[in-house]
């Protein structure tokens, strides 16, 4: 099992000073949510975390090596990630996609063979996307656009789950699905960390919360320990107002 | 897992689209060869392929028809393939062959030559050293300081050929035009001066063999640069191999036949609305198809007002154009 580490990390973001070094570790069967408003550098971080971006300075770690020594394929062999969109340019069918989790598997002169393909089925099942398996690209919602990203991640089945807004364009029982998913891989060891806009989906599934302000500060730690209502209307710059259901607290905008 | 038999990612389901269209390249190269000043019947054509036959027969068939059937098919078959890569490499199933400027950098070279009075061979090497010229200055321009995104290099490319376009059209302007004719066939395409088709044919072998490889590889980089980075792919080397890669293909067709115009668009675009957009199965297929299309195309272009002959493109163009708004009205 695998940790990802950022040490002494900061992001490049064009004409931001450095702010916090970013200091922290996903360790297996944790589940980081990344927290900030609309700006604040989620999304960079997520590829920098991904070895997709280059940091400013300061490096990332997966397992105590520097992801810039790791080889691309055996990186996406343990690390996968689900972006905020996709650019479907090309015809595809939502089975071929959720397959093409397997590339990092399989040598150049190979093909997809039946073990490749009952992952992306098993994948589609778990995501409820068994009925849509044949359909285009191109004629599915927007969460079930995103639904079918998750299923290319499943069926890539990385150690280290990187997830962009992972329940943007979901209704609610899709939302919880897929809460309930990232905790179920979690829970077989994988580290999980994904950026959310809802902080109730974050009191909830969260172990671990970090906390991006947009300019550069920031801080992290156990989930309990930052859902502190002060920390989070700074961060967004809005009042709110706290109440406890079902033993996790639920924030309320302020009228 | 009893219907994952059924799925369309199996060698099986390839082969079935690329056997038909194989049986439609050998038909289109013997309609080929029996028609033209002389029609020659299939029993005929079978007895002189044979090496039997008439001798005026093996004259026709073997010295004249055959070296330029097989010249057109190669040419076709590099066009539709550099197509088929310069769509995934630029994400935008529109681009051609030409979109980055590479036919006018070779036409401006071809047309200064013919200006200048030059044999076939230099034109002909003109036009290769035009071509390579232009994939350079686009590739250096779009590169600039920074890096260089699909977006980049399809913006410098369109600029360039806009250059390119001016340079052909002030060639032209200052002409003989005695020598006008020549340089507007090269310019539509014309098979007439092909030579020998193996080099085309050598070239369309080849790349198919380093392409097929990459076919996986290339689907997952149709699904963006980022997307294709998260699952292993190394972009940066595998779009520089793309562009060398069509660039030279397309040097090479534009070079034996002119800028033959509408193979390179649509061809991929046509099999990718038949046969979805898996490469494995696109690229060995727009080698055959645009093969086929330009065999035929040639055949007519030689054929259609005889003894008078029309520049190829202007046919690929007739027969291209149609065909590619009717499935384009049918498809979802």
């Amino acid at each position: 099992m695998e940790t990802l580490d950022a040490h002494r990390l900061v992001i490049d973001i064009p004409g931001r000073g450095a702010g916090r070094p970013l200091d922290f570790a996903v360790a297996p069967g944790e589940r980081w949510g990344v927290l900030g408003p609309n700006g604040a550098g989620k999304t960079t971080l997520m590829h920098t975390l991904a070895g997709l971006r280059a940091p400013r300075s300061g490096e990332v770690r997966l397992a105590g090596v520097p992801l810039s020594r790791l080889k691309r394929r055996a990186l996406a062999r343990r690390l996968g990630i689900v972006f905020q969109s996709q650019h479907d340019d090309f015809p595809a069918t939502v089975r071929e996609t959720a397959l093409i989790g397997r590339h990092p598997f399989i040598a150049p002169w190979q093909q997809e063979g039946p073990e490749d393909i009952a992952r992306a089925e098993a994948a589609l099942e778990r995501l409820d996307l068994k009925h849509l398996a044949e359909r285009e690209l191109s004629t599915l919602s927007g969460g079930e656009r995103q639904r079918v990203s998750l299923a290319t991640l499943l069926t890539q089945s990385p150690q280290l789950w990187l997830a962009d807004e992972p329940t943007n364009h979901l209704d609610l029982h899709h939302q919880v699905a897929v809460m309930e998913l990232l905790t179920e891989q979690a829970q077989r060891g994988c580290g999980v960390m994904m950026c959310l806009h809802d902080l109730n989906l974050a009191a909830r599934w969260c172990s671990h919360l970090l906390l991006l302000y947009p300019d550069g500060e920031a801080c992290w730690g156990a989930a309990d320990t930052m859902l502190v209502p002060d920390a989070l209307e700074r961060l967004y710059g809005q009042a709110l107002t706290t109440a406890m259901v079902d033993g996790a607290p639920v924030f309320v905008p302020r009228r | 897992m009893s219907d994952a038999s059924a799925q369309p990612v199996g060698r099986g389901l390839r082969l079935r689209p690329l056997g038909l269209l194989a049986l439609a390249a050998l038909l289109s190269l013997a309609v080929s060869l029996a028609l033209g000043s002389v029609a020659i019947g299939p029993d005929e054509l079978l007895a002189v392929l044979a090496g039997g036959g008439d001798a005026l027969h093996q004259t026709l068939v073997l010295e004249l028809r055959l070296p330029r059937a097989l010249a057109a098919f190669g040419t076709g078959a590099l066009l539709a393939l550099a197509g088929a890569l310069m769509q995934i490499l630029l994400r935008n199933p529109l681009a051609d062959p030409y979109v980055l400027g590479l036919s006018g950098g070779a036409s401006v070279a071809a047309l200064a030559a013919m200006l200048a009075g030059l044999g076939v061979a230099l034109v002909t090497g003109a036009a290769f050293a035009g071509a390579l010229a232009s994939t350079l200055i686009v590739f250096g321009l779009a590169h600039g300081t920074g890096s260089w995104t699909p977006t980049r290099l399809l913006l410098t490319g369109v600029v360039m050929a806009a250059g390119w376009g001016a340079l052909i059209s002030f060639l032209l302007a200052v002409s003989p035009v005695e020598r006008l004719p020549g340089m507007l066939y090269w310019l539509m395409g014309d098979m007439a001066y092909a030579g020998s088709p193996w080099p085309v044919l050598g070239v369309a072998v080849v790349s198919l063999l380093v392409v097929m490889p990459l076919g996986r590889t290339l689907n997952v980089l149709a699904r963006g640069g980022l997307q294709a980075a998260a699952l292993g792919v190394a972009v940066r080397p595998l779009e520089w191999t793309l562009y060398l890669l069509a660039s030279l293909l397309t040097a090479v067709a534009v070079t034996t036949a002119g800028s033959v115009g509408f193979v390179g668009l649509m061809v991929p675009h046509m099999l990718r609305l038949r046969l979805g957009n898996d490469q494995r199965l696109i690229l060995p297929a727009s080698l055959l198809a645009g093969g086929t299309l330009l065999t035929l195309a040639d055949t007519l272009a030689r054929t259609l007002i005889a003894p008078q002959q029309l520049p190829v493109g202007v046919i690929t163009a007739l027969l291209g154009v149609p065909s590619f708004l009717y499935l384009l009205y049918r498809s979802r």
